[in-house]
């Protein structure tokens, strides 16, 4: 790869391995994050993607694989990786006894900002917490701490910003306006890597990444990925549908029912089949049935499921 | 050269030290609970029957006699003649560098006297800084003495035996005259108190910022192990230097513990022997990996600390084994330090030989502590 190739990626890893214990964490994950992307990184709990965060930004050394951030060596240069990168951890951990403006104060002074109180109070106004800005931090709400270690992990401007779960537990306005932030921030060229849960912000993501027991299980647009499982999808309305959904699973053409509320998403790749067996079962029933698009979240589950009955087979 | 050491960085992290341990309320009592209740706990000494003490003779008559009474001393188990000096200067310095624990002084004409029935007296100077330490074997020496008329002479001296004390012994007791204990067990609470509080204090302070996940924050910005090591063991240098002038206050206040050496000397004895004692905390802190496991390994470095490094029992009546081990901790150098400093009036010179030990433990404890701190979540 060419140099000016590299140039254009913020995170470029190859074939990153980690072992903890004989418990293989990080299996064989490459990942190319553009510049001024918002990256969105998926999994269910445990698969990874803590792990391979810290990977990127120094925090933790991989058995084998390289890579690059921000075009620095991830094995080499984690001193000035860290100098440009804000990595908001998934636990909070700026220092609870410690008041709002001190934690931003000492975080100022770490990255040796020349204009430390200026930005320390323009942030303090920003996030609207001037007022009670000798506050304690262990003192306040989960919303207003999430809001806090996205400010403090920005204060020194880096290029890159690592986000580890970021809104899990925040209601959903504030939510919004994260991601409203998060948009304005990749419009001015920052790239962004953010690991979620939720399927709607996966949605707002430029590109995505979907990692299940440290296997990275598919990448790119949210479009591709729906595109290359081939999945065709029926919805039906309707109660009851525990019962259906069992009856539809043993059906031919069907592959995967997920059940959304008082809807279900039934899937298959083979149209003809799928199309056969829900208006037959639906029909018994008396139920509505629609065409619908394949979401992320069904092609999520779908190769999450794959994936599984592989490693069972492997067994 | 920002790259390997930045002040500003360095500053700001013993700034946070120091805001995070002004709201600490329960470290904050530790340092001022933790002096008074050693002090209430070991005002009193624990008496035993320490033997094998170093004596040096300093015989300026030498005769059949004397050699029987020298041998009659070793055999008393008490006393190990480890020297044979010439002036009582020499003697003295013996006696103020802590090689030996007695010195005893023969006169010139001691035989001649005896023989003629002058009941000449023999001399011996006991370290006395330490009761618990010479007291048994001072308490045994008029005993052995009689014991040698009684029945150990012989040829021309035979007509003495059977006589009542032909000769005397008087026993110089030097620096605590008054055989006070607590002269003793004060200033060595001083080593004792700053061990388990600051190994303990800076044990925590690192596992604490693993444990509540802010490491990693720490961790991911560029700040140095150095910078980070040595920005968090300032607060505590001053906290040691605090503990260290209550112990002196309430020894001086108190128990009227006598000033002999310079108050100088202490504080520059107490400073190095506070760093020692960061070294190991930081040291434990970054093999622990919580808060709880920092206690315990505390807990295990405290026990040999208070046990065998002579404030508790007198060193010398320590098995060999146990001397050995007390031999590699700095609190044994330190109490030695402290004592030598207010009770001996010890000078540079003299506190020597126990400063540069610790000064060495301090340099391998701080190579380690730097080199185990990991960079990484590893
Ligand atoms: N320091 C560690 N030591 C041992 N196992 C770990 C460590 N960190 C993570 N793991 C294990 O690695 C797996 C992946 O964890 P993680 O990267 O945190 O997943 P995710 O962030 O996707 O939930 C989990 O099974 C976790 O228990
Ligand atoms: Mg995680």
């Amino acid at each position: 790869m060419s140099a000016e190739e590299s140039d254009n990626f913020a995170i470029d890893v190859r074939s990153l391995n980690k072992h903890f214990g004989d418990k293989h964490v990080v299996n064989n994950v490459s990942l190319q994050v553009r510049r001024g992307e918002i990256f969105g990184f998926l999994g269910p709990n445990g698969s990874g993607k803590t792990t391979s965060i810290r990977l990127m930004c120094g925090l933790l050394t991989p058995d084998s694989g390289s890579g690059t951030c921000l075009g620095y060596d991830i094995h080499t240069e984690s001193d000035k990786i860290k100098r440009e990168v804000g990595y908001m951890t998934q636990k909070f951990s700026y220092w609870d006894d410690l008041t709002i403006r001190e934690n931003l104060d000492f975080v100022a002074r770490m990255y040796g900002m020349p204009n430390r109180r200026v930005a320390v109070e323009k942030t303090l106004e920003d996030l609207g917490l001037t007022t009670r800005a000798n506050q304690l931090t262990g003192t306040l709400s989960g919303g207003w701490k999430q809001r806090l270690a996205l400010a403090a992990c920005m204060l020194h401007q880096p290029r890159l910003l690592l986000l580890d779960e970021p809104t899990a537990g925040v209601d959903p306005t504030a939510r919004r306006d994260f991601w409203e932030e998060l948009h304005r921030l990749a419009a001015q060229g920052i790239s962004v890597l953010v690991s979620t849960h939720y399927m709607d912000e996966a949605e707002r993501c430029h590109k995505l990444a979907y990692i299940a027991y440290g296997k990275l299980l598919a990448q790119g647009y949210a479009a591709d990925i729906v595109a290359e499982q081939g999945l065709h999808t029926w919805t039906i309305h309707g109660e009851h549908l525990t019962e259906l959904s069992d009856q539809l699973r043993c059906a031919p053409g069907v592959d995967q029912t997920v059940a959304f509320g008082a809807a279900l998403h039934v899937s298959g790749r083979d149209a003809t089949q799928l199309e056969k067996s829900v208006h037959e079962i639906a029909a018994a029933r008396g139920l509505r049935v629609e065409p619908s698009s394949t979401g992320l979240e069904d092609v999520f589950i779908y190769i999450m499921s794959r994936s599984q009955d592989n490693i069972g087979a492997t067994h | 050269m920002d790259n390997f050491f930045s002040f500003s960085r360095w500053w700001s992290i013993v700034l946070k030290e120091f805001l995070q341990l002004r709201r600490d309320r329960v470290t904050f009592g530790m340092i001022v609970g933790i002096p008074l209740i050693q002090l209430a706990l070991f005002g009193y000494a624990i008496n035993t029957d320490p033997k094998n003490l170093p004596t040096a003779v300093i015989a300026a008559d030498q005769s059949e006699f004397t050699r029987t009474l020298v041998a009659a001393l070793q055999t008393s188990g008490y006393f190990v003649v480890t020297e044979q000096l010439r002036t009582e200067e020499e003697g003295r310095a013996a006696l103020a560098q802590g090689r030996v624990q007695f010195v005893l002084n023969i006169p010139v004409d001691f035989t001649r006297r005896l023989l003629r029935g002058e009941r000449p007296a023999l001399l011996l100077e006991a370290d006395a800084t330490d009761p618990a330490a010479t007291g048994m074997a001072l308490g045994a020496i008029n005993q052995i003495a009689q014991t040698v008329v009684m029945r150990d002479v012989t040829g021309s001296l035979a007509h003495l035996a059977g006589k009542s004390s032909p000769f005397e012994v008087r026993v110089h007791r030097l620096y605590n005259p008054e055989n006070n204990s607590q002269f003793n067990t004060v200033p060595g609470l001083m080593g004792v108190v700053l061990t388990m509080t600051l190994v303990l204090m800076t044990g925590l302070a690192m596992t604490r910022e693993r444990e509540r996940g802010t490491m990693e924050n720490l961790l991911a910005m560029p700040v140095r192990p150095v910078e980070v090591v040595t920005g968090k063991i300032v607060p505590y240098i001053a906290i040691g230097l605090i503990q260290s002038s209550i112990i002196l206050l309430a020894a001086w206040l108190l128990f009227r513990v006598p000033f002999i050496g310079s108050l100088f000397a202490v504080y520059v004895a107490a400073l190095l022997f506070i760093a020692a004692n960061l070294t190991v905390g930081i040291m434990l802190s970054s093999v622990a990996q919580n808060q709880l496991q920092a206690m315990q390994m505390t807990m295990f470095y405290f026990m040999p600390n208070i046990l065998l490094s002579g404030f508790m029992f007198p060193f010398r009546g320590m098995p060999q084994w146990a001397q050995a081990i007390g031999n590699v901790l700095p609190l044994t150098y330190f109490n030695r330090l402290i004592r030598g400093i207010l009770l001996k009036g010890n000078d540079w010179i003299d506190l020597w030989p126990n400063l540069w030990p610790i000064a060495l433990f301090t340099v391998v404890m701080m190579v380690i502590a730097v080199k185990f701190y990991r960079r990484t979540l590893d």
